[in-house]
């Protein structure tokens, strides 16, 4: 990378590489997101086609997760940041491979769909739904949350994630009862109940997103304490 | 330019460095160095505004800040050595130990045997390597024999982490030395008439990575046994050596923190502008 020979040109260049940095992460967010919609949709629907489409698109999330490894690696190497810099390079750092296994988990989602899809229709469980559509906008709101560098919003969406938890035990009894009223379906419900850890997870890896926001912004470590 | 005025009292908490934990004076916040007030003036020219702040013993105070922000007059003050500048003027407090250096009376000579000093360039003499660091013990008969000579010598050589490259010449003269071992050498002399207060003025801007690390090793080391307070232009050098930072802007000191707190989250906007290098 070419290295200005000024002060004010060192300054501009740490600036367009953090607004890069910025914009990769935020696209791997963008494109976790899309996943785990897009997934919801493939099971909703129960479209192999959608499925595939998610599976087929990880290899570039995955891409995109290193390149936002190499970039914080060169700016901490090139440029060694400091204070509000440094805090943003490393909560990028540590969301990165959060977002790549949110996107992760929307891929099993799309693979429990293709098994789900291979055997009769269960009847529609709205809760996974609600489950799914909770986890998601719980995503876009943290994602908006650390573009605004607002730890207050970041904080609310911390908060949230015990619907989520709620919404799986709900969910996890519901289908252990129709295991058991209905042991035909039982494999099919084990993989519902998998689709409901997924989501789960997802809840969690929101919350590890909100709280590098709130450490981006506030220098605050706040993981294990709320 | 609206500055703020930095706390007092040290708020900040030393952190356990990699060579183990700090003095009980430093853990405790007691001042070695204590600097009430101070102003400084070159003629008309006010070169230091208003500084207060405590300085713990045994502990790394690294200062910081822009050419010309006063940081290296302010480290002068310490030991008086802007006293040789014609037309200064001083007014304020600074006391080591709880005695005011700038009372009436005060032995300026014994005042810069307690508080040594580093420059940036190295500056030994044209001498042997022996005659550098045994000069001081010299001129101020610190030894009784010519034995007690050699192991003081010998024990600054050490402390300065020097003797192990220089022991079998030590008629040598002191200028076939390497730059870095030049800076080392004038650390020993330093260090051999047993300063209780080392003052660094950028030791090691003028030498190699190499060198650099070297240095930055031994004051490491030294601060085990001696108060060390820094000016270095080297935010990360300040980052790795010190464990208090001193922002000085424009005259002002403008922010003293724990040097983890000051490169992470630092109190106050100048001193982040500074540090990540948006100032101005």
């Amino acid at each position: 990378m070419a290295i200005g020979n000024n002060h004010m040109d060192l300054h501009r260049h740490l600036d367009y590489e953090l607004n890069e940095l910025r914009d990769r992460v935020l696209l791997l967010g963008g494109e976790a997101e899309r996943a785990l919609e897009r997934a919801m949709d493939a099971l909703r629907e129960r479209d192999n086609g959608i499925a595939r489409e998610v599976l087929d698109h990880d290899d570039r999330i995955d891409q995109l997760e290193v390149e936002v490894d190499r970039l914080c690696i060169d700016i901490i190497a090139l440029r060694q940041p400091a204070a509000r810099d440094l805090r943003f390079v490393i909560s990028v750092a540590k969301m990165a491979p959060v977002l790549e296994r949110i996107a992760d988990h929307a891929c099993n989602i799309a693979r429990a769909t293709v098994d789900l899809n291979a055997e009769p229709e269960l009847k529609p469980n709205a809760d996974i739904q609600r489950m799914a559509e909770h986890a998601a906008s719980m995503l876009r709101a943290a994602l908006d949350a650390f573009t605004a560098n607002d730890p207050a919003a970041a904080r609310e969406v911390i908060k949230r994630d015990t619907e989520i938890n709620d919404l799986y035990n709900q969910i996890f009894h519901n289908l252990i009862e129709m295991m058991v009223s209905e042991p035909t379906t039982a494999t099919r419900d084990a993989r519902l109940l998998f689709v409901a850890k997924h989501l789960e997870r997802i809840g969690d890896y929101v919350t590890d997103i909100c709280e590098l926001t709130v450490y981006m912004a506030e220098a605050a470590i706040i993981k294990h304490i709320h | 330019m609206s500055t703020p005025t930095p706390t007092i009292a040290p708020k900040f908490a030393i952190r356990e460095s990699a060579i183990g934990t700090p003095s009980p004076a430093a853990a405790t916040g007691a001042a070695k160095i204590s600097v009430r007030h101070l102003n400084f003036h070159y003629g008309r020219a006010q070169a230091l505004h208003d500084i207060s702040l405590d300085i713990p013993e045994r502990i790394v105070m690294a200062l910081i800040g822009p050419s010309g922000c006063g940081k290296s007059t302010f480290l002068r003050t310490l030991n008086r050595m802007n006293d040789v500048i014609a037309g200064t003027r001083v007014e304020g407090e600074v006391t080591i130990d709880g005695r005011d250096i700038y009372a009436a009376g005060t032995d300026v000579v014994d005042l810069r045997r307690r508080v040594g000093m580093v420059f940036q360039k190295s500056n030994p003499f044209p001498k042997s390597i022996f005659d550098n660091v045994a000069y001081g013990l010299r001129i101020n008969r610190l030894t009784a024999s010519k034995a007690e000579l050699a192991e003081r010598v010998e024990q600054a050589l050490q402390d300065a982490a020097l003797w192990s490259e220089v022991k079998d010449r030590l008629k040598a003269s002191a200028l076939s030395l390497s730059g870095g071992q030049q800076q080392r050498l004038c650390i020993a002399r330093a260090l051999a008439i047993r300063p209780e207060v080392l003052l660094m003025d950028e030791p090691a801007s003028a030498l190699d990575p190499g060198a650099t690390y070297k240095i930055e090793e031994l004051i490491f080391e030294l601060k085990k046994q001696y108060t060390i307070v820094i000016v270095t232009h080297n935010m990360q050098q300040a980052a790795r050596v010190s464990d208090v930072t001193a922002f000085f802007l424009l005259g002002k000191l403008i922010e003293v923190n724990a040097t983890e707190k000051m490169f992470t989250n630092p109190d106050e906007k100048l001193t982040e502008d500074y540090i990540t290098g948006r100032f101005g």
